[in-house]
């Protein structure tokens, strides 16, 4: 091979390469910049949709206050209902929900909290833990107004309860027991080994290294469980439609075995009554208002307590 | 505290102080406050089951296919397939809002979405999860309907698409916040190793992530669909209650959830064949979504990649 051969060969590669870099740059480039404006396209266009969900939130809250201006005042908080719409008022709807409320609260914490207990320090693994397990994931996912049937052949037709505030209270008990179980399981794991360990080393029992130890610092956790459950309870109306609750109840409920009506259950009738006259709609709406803002503080309480009380280990 | 006191004595102390008939007794109990969520699984099924053949032994079973059903009428009829035929509609229009919005939101917040954003983003779309069924069904009614309306006259007071759309809304956070979780749990590496090969975000998102988390992603969907057909509030109030068998989606049209609400707060009187036929709904309302949620672990389970 001479020089000259050499020269041309080398000479040709360097060509082919100019040509292939121009090529696939050329190329390349166009095909970077729709690459890069396609993704930026559709950056926004998933933005816009989480977007979306908020104007549509934004949208809600701004209907339900401007139709609740000039309805919402200390009249309204107070009166009982009345069959003229402006004189109609809540106080017995707001007496129902806490009536609901302080049954919610003991039942779902004693039975939640103690089955969590159970499957996350008792139980070993196996079948029945699992079977635990699997029966609460399944039962969170049962529609509220099957939990409506229950409580009205359980509630109302064995144990005779009726539409009354205890029957309420323990079929909305039942129907949020998966929440607090969850969050209460995830509170108690997130007490670390080594406490319960140094509690059995200084010859603490079971129980006692549990009461003493674990439940103090998983308080905080099992609390906010616990809120949001209660807040979950009190939002619900479907299982207490199924119950049988009626539309109007003019007496204020004075004990759990006295027939009641809740904030949502108010809201329902109203909803469905403004076909009949505007103004329940304003009616509706006004209770909407008081429901949310008991809610958020429910919601943001929880919050603060998860925030504040936080440790680690 | 003497100087006597020693770490021996505090645990013999503690030895002696056993509270041997607690320690004892807590177990049981509390194994006994956990088998009530068992015992309540068993009380629903044993319920919906008891009273469903009750139904059965008055109504034959040929009849539960009709497509009439008229509860209170002279002549009363029991065909479920009005029921499960607005159950359906209404349910596909939530799908076809929550699927495409909850998924890209999904994208936005896993891919794209700073931390700051994300931070801000998450939680109101939460607020959207918590805010309580009644309060959409009052939204459908009273202000998505009218809205629909303007575009389109034939529309009725109480109809399909409303309820449809805002159920969608209502399921966006569900299905946004799941399949984040899903698309969370795919490494980093291999993420890195796309955008290092000089993949766009997007790319990264639709090429890598979404298929890598493609089991997570496929059962929120089909959890969120056993949360529209279990969906109650917004459809008693928006969809009206015409027991149609029609695929007009303009008009009212009645839904599994929505008979059992209507039929408990009317007078329906106990023993009479229209209220067991309220747990004969409820009993293949239970089963849908019991099958739905078995479908959704099932698939998260089996086609789950392994990094």
């Amino acid at each position: 091979m001479n020089f000259e051969t050499q020269l041309l060969k080398e000479l040709a590669i360097e060509k082919d390469k100019k040509i292939n870099q121009k090529r696939s740059f050329k190329i390349d480039s166009s095909h970077i910049k729709r690459r890069v404006w396609l993704n930026n396209l559709l950056q926004r266009v998933f933005s816009l949709s989480t977007v979306f969900a908020i104007a549509v939130l934004v949208i809600l809250f701004y209907q339900i206050i401007r139709q609740s201006i000039g309805w919402l005042d200390w009249q309204f908080l107070t009166s009982n209902l009345s069959i003229f719409p402006q004189k109609a008022g809540i106080w017995g709807a707001i007496v129902g929900s806490i009536g609901l409320i302080l049954i919610v609260i003991p039942v779902t914490i004693i039975l939640g909290v103690s089955t969590a207990i159970y499957l996350e320090e008792y139980a070993k693994e196996g079948k029945i833990r699992d079977f635990i397990r699997i029966n609460l994931s399944n039962l969170a996912s049962v529609p509220s107004v099957i939990f409506g049937l229950l409580g009205l052949s359980l509630f109302g037709r064995v144990l005779h309860l009726g539409s009354s505030i205890l029957a309420g209270g323990l079929t909305l008990s039942l129907m949020v027991l998966p929440i607090i179980v969850v969050a209460s399981q995830e509170a108690l794991r997130s007490v670390p080994g080594y406490l319960r360990e140094g509690s059995y080393a200084m010859g603490a029992t079971k129980w006692t290294t549990i009461w003493k130890v674990v439940l103090p610092i998983a308080i905080p956790g099992i609390l906010t469980g616990s809120i949001l459950s209660v807040s979950r309870a009190m939002g619900e109306t479907a299982p207490l439609v199924v119950l049988g609750i009626p539309a109007l109840i003019m007496r204020v409920p004075t004990s759990i075995m006295d027939d009641f009506t809740a904030l949502p259950i108010q809201i329902y009738y109203w909803t469905l009554d403004s076909v009949l006259t505007k103004e329940y709609a304003n009616l509706a709406s006004a209770t909407i208002v008081v429901l949310l803002v008991v809610l958020f503080l429910m919601n943001s309480v929880a919050i603060f307590i998860r925030n504040k009380f936080q440790k680690s280990y | 505290m003497d100087g006597k006191t020693n770490v021996r004595l505090l645990i013999q102390d503690n030895i002696s102080h056993k509270k041997n008939h607690v320690d004892a007794f807590m177990p049981k109990f509390l194994l006994l406050m956990a088998s009530m969520s068992v015992l309540t699984t068993v009380g629903i099924v044993l319920t919906l089951f008891f009273d469903a053949y009750k139904f059965f032994q008055k109504v034959p079973f040929s009849e539960v296919f009709s497509t009439s059903l008229a509860p209170l009428s002279a002549n009363p009829s029991f065909g479920i397939l009005p029921l499960i035929n607005g159950t359906i509609f209404t349910s596909l229009i939530a799908m076809l809002v929550a699927v495409p919005v909850g998924l890209a939101a999904a994208i936005y917040l896993s891919q794209f979405a700073s931390a700051g954003k994300r931070r801000v983003l998450k939680p109101i779309l939460e607020i959207l999860a918590g805010v309580p069924t009644i309060v959409y069904g009052f939204f459908a009614y009273s202000f998505v309907t009218p809205l629909l309306m303007h575009l389109i006259p034939s529309l009725g007071a109480k109809n399909v698409i409303s309820p449809g759309i805002v159920m969608g809304i209502m399921i966006i956070p569900m299905v946004a916040s799941l399949s984040e979780d899903a698309m969370n749990a795919v490494p980093n590496a291999m993420r890195e190793g796309a955008l290092g090969l000089g993949s766009t975000r997007f790319e990264v998102a639709t090429k890598v992530v979404v298929p890598a988390a493609v089991s997570g992603i496929v059962s929120s969907f089909v959890l969120a669909i056993s949360r529209a057909i279990g969906e109650t509030m917004i459809v008693a109030i928006a969809s009206g209650s015409n027991k149609n068998f029609s695929f007009d989606i303009t008009q009212s049209m009645q839904t599994m959830t929505s008979y059992i609400v209507e039929f408990t707060s009317g007078d329906a009187g106990a023993g009479t064949t229209g209220y067991y036929s309220l747990y004969a709904v409820g009993l293949l309302l239970f089963i849908f979504t019991l099958l739905m949620n078995l479908v959704a672990q099932y698939i998260s389970k089996k086609y789950r990649e392994v990094y």
